[in-house]
């Protein structure tokens, strides 16, 4: 770690200052994935700016029929939360299944959605990386690619989100407000990450300064048609290979709304309107999710060790697919994969 | 006596924190984390260092009774927390009902993933979540345990759930 | 009977299960002195090469930093092999050597280390340390390394080369009705001990050291360390009551051990080096194996022929081996069987013994062969175990000293339900899931080493054991006492056992599995002189002694007293007291039967069967149930011993489903040194395990133990593996089964 000097914010406008002030310096919340990054050297702040003491707690219900996170809300509160559990079961079941029991009560809705990635060479400080040291070069891209990118990567990186729970919001197309040194400002979650092109080293769009302070979701939809599944290389605590974020809002059998989002696979949720748009007023079936599924996919391509990745999103997408029509979703704790 | 860092160069923070029932102040660097806090300055090494990233969970203690990692808490910002190890849950010769069924169930074999194990199963009971077998195992999956001792671990934590349950039940 | 406290075969809970629960055992980094300074070690960036020059003036400067030390300087290490050598774990070849020079051999290596007044300034300053290296291309692939293989030419010390060829093998096969010849691999591995490496050395005054390090056996260091920095071993001593899992990493000297005990000999003072989890895949490995099995069976399933030839990695600087291949002319009744065992040099540090070393491999390549062969020969992968069965060792052509595998086959297969599987492949399915049930052998050697222990009584009636062995999570602390506890007709609570110390009688390394057989022993024949002595004190005390012999004497919580007559009984305070001392005091030394190992041939036996659920269209593996059926002769505490076996069938899990250290080909480097992108298996993917033991009767040591460290692994990869093929009709022969093979 490289020394750093600690600011405990009293004021959002406070944290949005000091943040402004001096150039180096980062926020801290739960510090799950920032403190690790610290540890290796990926990160070396100059000032950690901690917000954990500012208001942004809490899940309040919005005149709209829908929810409003505060960005310090723990993911475990965010998961077991009475009204989040029942209202958006899909988001709860994608928290569950990332992480663990200890860093989900540490780590927080705003932290979440900046998660860096898991790439093994961005972790690395001995090896070239375009994203934590740009211009580098990509070392995955011919060498360690089994967790890399299959859809919208770039030629200087192939990185993936590992965040399970931003799949689920992207799906949901939930909201993301920010405020900065410029005032208030929201975003849908679509537009918070970003593809790596040619400036890798910037997963999302926020501007310097920017705080993300809550995450708003619309009024739920999709009832019991949902489902979230995770496929990775052990049965839990561990990053996905694919997940995918699946909910269908169904009426006199015709899928009325669909919403499909991947995670595991891009450098942000991987979501298609118009592979949704497939779906959308025909009956359920097997061919038309492959349909979805091959729309979502297209142009994917490996790098050779993540090849098996485009087959498995397509399997996988077909079966969460299947457990949201049938109101079946993926239970992430009984580990047999209805 | 508490010790602290009086060390040219280094920014020190006070931090004020309630460990096992004790307030302990001390000052410290901002990059000190709470596991290396409670290991090094305060020597309660019951709370063990398996990775130091948040991939084991051996250092698994109860901050504000919830179980997190501490290796990746940093102690500032902990100020002001009440903080259980496995030294405040029971002695050796008082043991938790936890660390009991442990030994009963010999949910252990080297002993290094113990404390997180059994905080976080302190924790897992106290949440209420679990409720099944799978239910347990999914969520004491953050403590790995290299001896492979999850079935007895599992037993140990049913153990005490039932015995939770059968007491409620005795008091309803 | 009723007044003999029967302790040895009863599931006694761990004697040390409390300091452990509670947090109060504590671990060679737990070590607390006053002024002690912290070491962290910088590492190198490259795999294969030499250092140009190193940058440590920035780490120097940095907060709290007390020295830097590297090979720049002279640190005063000897420059030679020998000192190296003292290491009783050294493999044929040249030892490394921290900062005796320029060289690079492996990623990860360490080329300095910081000492300072905090762990986090030890750790900041570290980081801080870099280096221009002249690279030279590492080789990390062995399937390329592979075309240079060759037979070690000396053999490894204690690991025998495989058994000449019998018959011919060649011409078995070429004659025979059913052939099957097949590739397989098993990945690299790392132990993964949750404890990492870590030594703390006090530094005591005068020269005088107390090093605190996490090894299987404590006289191991200081052998090391006191050749290599020339110690006189009186000023040394070496303590390690409690290791926080090894799984045979901590059978070596690692360079925490050198480096630490390098900075307190500098510095004059006490330091502490704890590595890094990423550190812990800079030393010893289970290596990287490719094997190649070819059987040949008459159409009745009788086995004509075993080949097997296993080409396994080993560093560029020593010759490590492993009994890989000896196995597959040992476990079958088979007159013609060829074993090959050749080695290809890495760019990476040398592999080491980790749990069931070789057994788990070659068992892995032979029980999967074997399955494949019951498959074609369309008969029951047991019955064809049962159709070979081997009554005798054909590869030294020994009588066994005992051998209950048939009856592991009989009761694990009842116990699992083998018998309601169907031959066929894909035939089995539940809901999504296909199911599969596999089974495999496994086997291990019951060795036994030389072992020394004391027993002393003292004038409370409370009795401490003490040997130098290690208790890594076996159980040694609780048999130990469970044994010594019965000897004397003591409660359990009265007795303390004391590891772990090179103060104590000397212990071998843990390892093997020899710990119980050969500790044990030891203790038992340190409380049958102890038992002597407290008679002989007897007989001059109470005239009804007189001419009792040990056959007539009981011991009991009171004392001793005369079996003919329970009344005259001697206090042990008084015999204590009488004696005039703290406490009278028997030491002795097991030595094993000689005559005995050389008749016969000994060793424990497993059946393990599986059940795994595959997902059919994602791939994705769950094992349902696990049985492990044992043979390992007397079973010291049922509780301690099932955890064994659990342990290892985790461990085998993990071989079979998850584990494998990934090398980038090109960096030569490690890119999952982590727990999070290495996976061992979480609670998740721990299925009900039943661990049954059956009868055996064996004489090879007066306990009748053998030893259950490493059977609980063998063959569970295999059984995994098989139980997969069964459910999918799919055969991976590249192990770990990751879903993207069943794809």
């Amino acid at each position: 770690m490289t020394p750093f000097s600690y600011l405990r914010a009293q004021s959002l406008q406070d944290a949005i200052a000091a943040l402004a002030a001096e150039p180096g310096s980062r926020v801290i919340a739960g510090g799950t994935n920032l403190v690790d990054l610290m540890k290796y050297d990926v990160e070396a702040p100059r000032r950690l700016v901690d917000i954990t003491r500012l208001p942004l707690h809490g899940v309040i219900p919005t005149d709209a029929g829908g929810l409003r996170i505060g960005a310090l809300t723990p993911n475990s509160d965010l998961a077991y939360h009475p009204q989040a559990a029942r209202d958006y079961p899909l988001l709860a079941s994608a928290i569950l299944a990332g992480a663990s029991a200890q860093l989900r009560n540490a780590a927080t809705t705003g932290g979440n959605l900046l998660q860096r990635t898991r790439c093994p060479y961005f972790y690395d400080v001995a090896t070239a990386c375009n994203k934590r040291a740009p211009g580098s070069g990509c070392s995955a891209r011919t060498g360690i690619n089994r967790n890399a990118a299959i859809l919208g990567a770039s030629e200087a990186c192939v990185a993936t989100h590992p965040s399970d729970m931003c799949v689920a919001l992207a799906a949901l197309e939930a909201i993301v407000h920010v405020e900065g040194p410029n005032g208030a400002r929201a975003l849908p979650i679509a537009d918070l990450h970003r593809l790596p092109g040619d400036a890798p080293e910037r997963d999302v769009t926020l501007d310097r300064g920017e705080i993300i302070t809550a995450v708003e979701l619309p009024s739920p939809r999709f009832g019991r048609h949902h489902s979230y599944l995770k496929l990775r290389d052990r049965l839990s605590y561990a990053f996905a290979l694919v997940s995918v974020a699946a909910a269908l809002e169904i009426a006199g059998g015709r899928v009325v709304t669909a919403r499909l989002a991947l995670g595991g696979v891009a450098h942000k949720p991987w979501r298609i309107r118009e592979a949704e748009a497939l779906l959308e007023g025909a009956a359920p079936s097997r061919a038309a999710f492959a349909e979805a599924a091959d729309r979502l996919l297209q142009g994917a391509v490996g790098l050779g060790g993540n090849d098996f990745k485009i087959p498995l999103a397509r399997r996988a997408i077909i079966r969460a697919l299947t457990q949201a029509a049938d109101g079946a979703p993926q239970s992430q704790s009984r580990k047999v994969i209805n | 006596m508490d010790q602290n860092d009086r060390r040219p160069g280094a920014e020190l923070v006070p931090v004020t924190l309630v460990v096992n029932g004790e307030t302990r102040r001390l000052e410290i660097e901002p990059a000190v984390t709470l596991l290396d806090l409670l290991r090094e300055r305060l020597h309660l090494t019951g709370t063990k260092k398996g990775c130091d990233q948040g991939q084991c969970g051996a250092c698994t203690v109860l901050v504000d009774g919830r179980r997190v990692n501490a290796c990746l808490q940093l102690a500032v910002m902990r100020d002001g927390c009440d903080v259980v190890t496995i030294e405040g849950l029971g002695t050796p010769d008082d043991l938790h009902p936890m660390q009991a069924a442990f030994v009963a169930r010999d949910a252990f074999q080297c002993g290094y993933c113990t404390p997180g194990q059994i905080c976080s199963a302190v924790a897992l009971v106290a949440e209420g979540q679990a409720r099944t077998p799978d239910e347990i195992r999914e969520l004491m999956s953050g403590n790995l345990c290299r001896c492979g001792a999850y079935s007895n671990i599992a037993a140990a934590i049913g153990d005490v759930m039932a015995g939770a349950a059968g007491a409620k039940e005795a008091a309803e | 009977m009723n007044d003999v406290l029967a302790y040895v075969g009863r599931p006694q809970p761990r004697v040390d299960g409390p300091l452990k629960v509670t947090g109060r055992a504590r671990y060679a980094a737990e070590v607390a002195v006053e002024g002690m300074a912290y070491g962290a070690v910088a590492s190198s960036a490259i795999a294969r090469g030499r250092i140009r020059s190193l940058h440590l003036a920035a780490a120097k400067a940095a907060p709290g930093v007390i020295a830097v030390l590297s090979h720049e300087r002279d640190p005063g290490l000897p420059d030679e092999d020998d000192p190296y050598l003292k290491d009783m774990g050294a493999v044929p070849g040249s030892p490394f050597r921290p900062f005796c020079d320029d060289r690079i051999h492996f990623s990860g290596q360490p080329i300095a280390l910081v000492i300072a007044d905090s762990h986090e300034h030890a750790r900041d300053a570290a980081a801080l340390i870099t280096a221009d290296y002249d690279a030279e291309t590492p080789q990390v692939d062995l399937m390329a390394a592979k075309a240079a293989a060759y037979v070690p030419p000396e053999p490894r010390s204690g690991i025998p080369p495989p058994p000449p060829p019998r018959g011919d093998a060649q011409a078995a096969f070429a004659a025979a009705p059913v052939r099957l010849q097949e590739d397989y691999r098993v990945a690299a591995e790392h132990h993964n001990p949750m404890e990492t490496m870590a030594t703390t050395v006090v530094w005591e005054g005068d020269g005088r050291l107390a090093i605190h390090t996490k090894t299987q056996g404590v006289n191991n260091p200081k052998t090391y360390v006191c050749a290599v920095f020339g110690l006189d071993p009186d000023a040394v001593r070496v303590i390690s009551p409690f290791v926080g899992g090894a799984f045979g990493m901590a059978l070596r000297p690692h360079y925490d051990l050198l480096l630490a005990t390098l900075a307190a000999l500098t510095l004059k003072r006490s330091v502490r080096l704890t590595l890094t989890r990423q550190q812990m895949y800079t030393m010893g490995w289970r290596p990287d194996t490719l094997h190649t099995v070819a059987l040949s069976a008459s159409e009745d399933g009788r086995l004509t022929s075993i080949r097997h030839a296993a080409v396994q990695a080993t560093s560029r600087y020593e010759d490590y081996q492993e009994p890989t291949v000896n196995w597959s002319g040992l476990l079958y009744a088979c007159p013609n069987v060829t074993l090959s065992y050749e080695l290809a040099k890495l760019d990476t540090s040398t592999p080491s013994d980790m749990r069931a070393p070789g057994a788990a491999l070659g068992l892995y390549a032979l029980e999967a062969a074997m399955d494949e062969l019951a498959s074609r020969l369309k008969i029951d992968p047991l019955e064809l175990r049962l159709r070979n069965y081997a009554e005798r060792d054909f590869n030294e052509d020994k009588p066994f000293s005992s051998k209950e595998l048939k009856a592991c086959y009989r009761q694990g297969a009842e116990r699992f339900g083998w018998d309601r599987r169907r031959p066929e492949p894909r035939s089995m399915r539940d809901g999504s899931e296909l199911v599969g049930l596999g089974m495999a052998t496994g086997c291990w050697e019951a060795m036994m080493q030389p072992h020394a222990a004391r027993a002393t009584l003292d004038a409370e009636g409370r009795l401490e054991v003490a040997c130098g062995t290690a208790d890594i999570g076996t159980g040694a602390y609780t048999i130990l006492s469970q044994i010594a506890a019965e000897a004397l007709g003591l409660p359990i609570e009265r007795v303390t056992a004391k590891l772990g110390d090179t103060t104590l009688p000397k212990a071998p390394v843990e390892g093997g599995s020899w710990g119980a057989a050969s500790a044990g022993s030891a203790v038992q024949a340190a409380c049958a002189a102890l038992k002597e002595k407290l008679l002989a004190q007897a007989r001059g005390m109470n005239g009804a002694f007189a001419n009792a012999a040990i056959a007539h004497a009981r011991f009991t919580a009171d004392g001793v007293a005369l079996a003919s007559d329970p009344a005259a009984t001697v206090a042990y305070a008084d015999l204590v007291r009488a004696a005039g001392g703290d406490g009278i005091a028997a030491e002795t030394e097991f030595e094993p039967d000689e005559e005995f190992t050389k008749k016969y041939a000994s060793y424990t036996h497993s059946a393990v069967f599986a059940e795994v659920r595959v997902d059919e269209e994602l791939g994705v593996i769950r094992v349902a149930r696990l049985v492990s059926a044992v043979a390992a002769g007397r079973i010291l505490n049922p509780a301690t011993a099932r955890s064994q076996i659990l342990g290892g069938a985790v461990m085998g899990l993990g071989m079979a489903l998850h584990e494998e250290t990934v090398w980038d080909a090109t960096l030569g480097r490690i890119m999952n040194a982590n727990l999070g992108e290495y996976h061992i298996p979480s609670h998740a993917d721990a299925p009900d395990i039943e661990v049954i033991f059956v009868d055996e009767d064996d004489r090879a040591n007066p306990l009748g133990v053998k030893g259950l460290g490493e059977i609980g692994i063998v063959g569970v990869a295999a059984a995994i593996a098989n139980a997969v093929f069964h459910a999918t009709g799919r055969r991976v022969r590249h192990l770990p089964i990751t879903l993207d093979k069943l794809l």
